[in-house]
């Protein structure tokens, strides 16, 4: 794996141990000449304070829940000019609530973009609020005692907009990842992955923690590595937990971090019980 | 050539003729047919752009930003809830500098659902930096949605021109089209103050406040000297076609001493009025505006000058008056105005005729059809 | 450069957040010895302030921000978080 130069350059604005700071890194190395379209969220900040920019592409900035549409006019613009450039949206999770009708209606349409929702489970860049991703039972500022809310599987609801290639990934499994965005990046048409972005600061743990805890995660089960691109299959990483007994403990994934202080065991069974369904459904996507 | 159209139909003829190459839009009572006919022009080749079937008008308005911002002339179209709907983006595009066309058929705002016209829908976007025409007729808004593609990428901001619902956007009226050949004499290949996609250059950094500022007054002055770009454009459109389409239209006013300042399609009815009352002898005449931004004040108050002014407001400043009334007020000190037509309620070459009698028989008041 | 330009457009450069080592509490120091060039400490660092060198690696201190990550992946835990002076 070589790159010339990183897309995110040094001394960019991003809180130690950041995970869009690993995404980024990942998205220069599998995508060639991206076009990023960013809206509203912490990468607004971490795109650098004008008139210095952080990333080393074309960088448009956007309205909130306006990101795949921007997108859309853009690649029909380069459709136009005969211009071969990958067009991207990176978003995070907020963005995914606020302009879900965007992702959905670009993903309808078919749009030749690639979209990828950094997802750290919260409105991180307003200071921790709870959003669709948010995991079950989770201290945010606007869920104190913990997220009452189902959480929204993101990547399974673009499953079903029919679209040619739906991935998770995370900042734990960077080659994953970039994997993921180089077989991505060959097929025409709309692209959507979801990226497992653990936030330092927004759950509570030591900046040095970030990698861990995703692969923690990944490990007992609670974040799920799938690729569709006309088949579904669950990654290499994940596979192993297809089986319930393999799954490490999801009580220490979640007592690692500030945001499940306090959560009690039966809390924690019965959210093992909603990764096992988790499981279950998509295992009944595997093959078709 | 000239044939029969409806507003809807001429423009997106105009569209198709400005060689716009990126269109989005969403449905809404009354523009639907601009989407549908340009649609259907694309599909059969008559047209050779792409159409964006957006699922909102906040998409539509965001789809053609980034068109737009990537170098391709682009267009969109929408009224009332839809403009409303899609508010960010219009400051947003403005803010960014990015020229654009876009129609609005004004239709006035609910709840109760209403879809006849009224202004209220265009005024809304006066603050935002775009650069806002009226039509008065089919020919206006066909003529205008051309003018509007040069006049925008000359300045680097966007353009619209509103259609009032219904009695433009679905009466046929006879229009003249010019030859493709003649449009493109007159439009030249796009240009914007710069251009996304190519360069590794980030757009709209937050960053220390001046900025901000700083690009603010510069499109403030920009909007101001966009008067003498309208004009000049209007004058270059009028060697072609024989027609002008300058700031404002001065209908029998030279020698009057009362003047209705309004706009839009009731315009064509007042014009009526005034013909009647001048039969009676009442030295009356009619300052039709085409641009409320900019708006080109001095010379409407060089226009008015000494003369007793009746603004006619098809819309509303809850609270302050008629949008246009408060800003002429600006000019020309005081001048009595009007809020009529409201929510698409008709108002007819009779009632103008008797709103003028009154307004110049100092017995103008409130009544079921107006009020001041 | 028009106002648009000066006020609209940014350009990419290092140090947007100014020099961004000075946030750091401990730094990372790599033990050559133990290190076997596996490279994982360059592909998790965050801010791409570790710099392939041949075949070692290099930080650029100017801009780590002494997360630690690097110390945590690092395969022959060759890396260590030292307290700043």
């Amino acid at each position: 794996m070589e790159y010339s130069e990183p897309i995110l350059l040094p001394g960019n604005p991003s809180c130690q141990g950041c995970p869009h700071g690993l995404g980024l890194k990942a998205l220069g190395i599998g995508l060639d000449n991206p076009v990023i379209v960013i809206p509203a969220g912490c990468s607004t900040i971490i795109a650098g304070i004008h008139p210095k920019a952080t990333i080393n592409a074309p960088v448009l900035h956007v309205p909130f829940a306006s990101a795949p549409a921007v997108a859309s006019g853009i690649a029909a613009a380069f459709r136009r000019e005969g211009k071969d450039r990958q067009v991207v949206v990176w978003m995070g999770d907020g963005g995914a609530d606020i302009g879900f009708a965007t992702i959905s209606g670009a993903a309808v349409r078919n749009e030749d973009i690639i979209v990828i929702v950094s997802d750290n489970e919260a409105y991180m860049n307003t200071g921790i609020q709870s959003s669709g991703t948010t995991f079950w039972k989770a201290k945010t500022t606007t869920s104190p005692a913990g997220k009452k809310e189902e959480r929204k599987d993101l990547a399974a609801i673009m499953l079903m907009h029919r679209i040619p290639y739906v991935a998770t990934a995370s900042v734990g499994y960077l080659p994953d990842f970039i994997d993921k965005l180089k077989r991505a990046k060959e097929v025409k048409g709309f692209r959507f992955i979801q990226l497992h972005s653990p936030c330092p600061p927004g759950w509570r743990f030591d900046s040095s923690k970030t990698v861990e805890m995703a692969r923690m995660a990944v490990k007992c089960g609670a974040w799920i590595l799938w690729e569709y691109d006309g088949e579904f299959r669950f990654s290499p990483a994940s596979k192993p937990y297809k089986n319930k007994e393999k799954r490490k403990s999801l009580a220490e994934y979640m007592r690692a971090q500030g945001r499940f202080k306090g959560i009690s065991d039966e809390e924690i069974a019965e959210i093992e019980k909603a990764i096992e369904r988790q499981w279950k459904f998509l295992e009944a996507m595997e093959g078709l | 050539m000239r044939t029969i159209m409806t507003g809807n139909q001429a423009v997106a003829h105009a569209v198709k003729l400005s060689r716009t190459e990126v269109i989005a839009a969403y449905p809404i009572t009354p523009q639907t047919v601009i989407v549908e006919k340009l649609a259907e022009m694309v599909d059969s080749g008559e047209l050779d752009a792409e159409f964006i079937r957006v699922e909102s008008e906040h998409s539509a308005l965001a789809a053609v930003y980034g068109s737009a911002v990537a170098g391709k002339r682009s267009f969109t179209a929408t009224s009332s809830h839809g403009l409303l709907y899609m508010y960010e983006m219009v400051w947003w595009v403005a803010n960014a500098r990015v020229p654009l066309v876009m129609t609005i058929v004004t239709r006035t705002i609910g709840p109760p659902w209403n879809i006849h016209t009224d202004h209220t829908d265009l005024l809304t976007m006066r603050d935002a930096g775009w650069i806002i025409a009226m039509a008065e007729n089919v020919q206006e808004a066909f003529d205008l949605t051309i003018q509007g593609f040069r006049i925008s990428e000359e300045v680097s901001l966007p353009f619209t021109a509103g259609m009032d619902a219904f009695q433009l956007s679905h009466t046929s009226e006879v229009v003249d089209i010019p030859a493709q050949q003649t449009v493109d004499e007159f439009l030249p290949e796009r240009k914007q103050s710069y251009v996304f996609g190519d360069e590794a250059f980030t757009v709209g950094c937050i960053g220390p406040n001046a900025y901000t500022a700083k690009l603010r007054k510069e499109t403030f002055e920009t909007l101001r000297e966009a008067e003498s770009v309208i004009e000049k454009a209007s004058r270059e459109y009028e060697e072609l076609t024989g027609r002008e389409c300058g700031l404002f239209e001065e209908y029998r006013l030279d020698d009057a001493e009362y003047a209705v300042v309004m706009m839009g399609a009731w315009s064509g009815d007042a014009k009526e009025a005034i013909d009647m009352l001048r039969e009676e002898g009442v030295p009356i005449g009619l300052l039709k505006l085409r641009y409320v931004r900019p708006m080109p004040y001095r010379k409407i108050q060089r226009a008015l000058d000494g003369k007793n002014v009746l603004v006619v407001d098809r819309d509303c400043s809850m609270g302050a008056g008629g949008v246009l009334g408060i800003e002429i007020k600006a000019s020309v000190g005081d001048c009595t105005n009007v809020i009529a037509g409201i929510g698409g309620v008709d108002v007819g070459v009779e009632e103008f005729r008797s709103m003028f009698r009154a307004f110049v028989d100092n017995k103008l008041v409130s009544c079921p059809n107006w009020w001041l | 450069m028009s106002v648009i330009e000066e006020c609209l457009i940014a350009r990419p450069s290092k140090g947007s957040a100014g020099k961004t080592g000075l946030w750091r509490t401990y730094r990372p120091v790599i033990d050559r010895e133990k290190c076997n060039s596996c490279m994982l400490c360059w592909l998790y660092c965050p801010e791409s302030v570790i710099e392939k060198d041949g075949d070692a690696v290099r930080i650029d201190y100017d801009y780590c921000k002494g997360c630690g990550i690097c110390s945590v992946v690092c395969a022959k835990k060759a890396i260590e978080m030292v307290l700043e002076e």
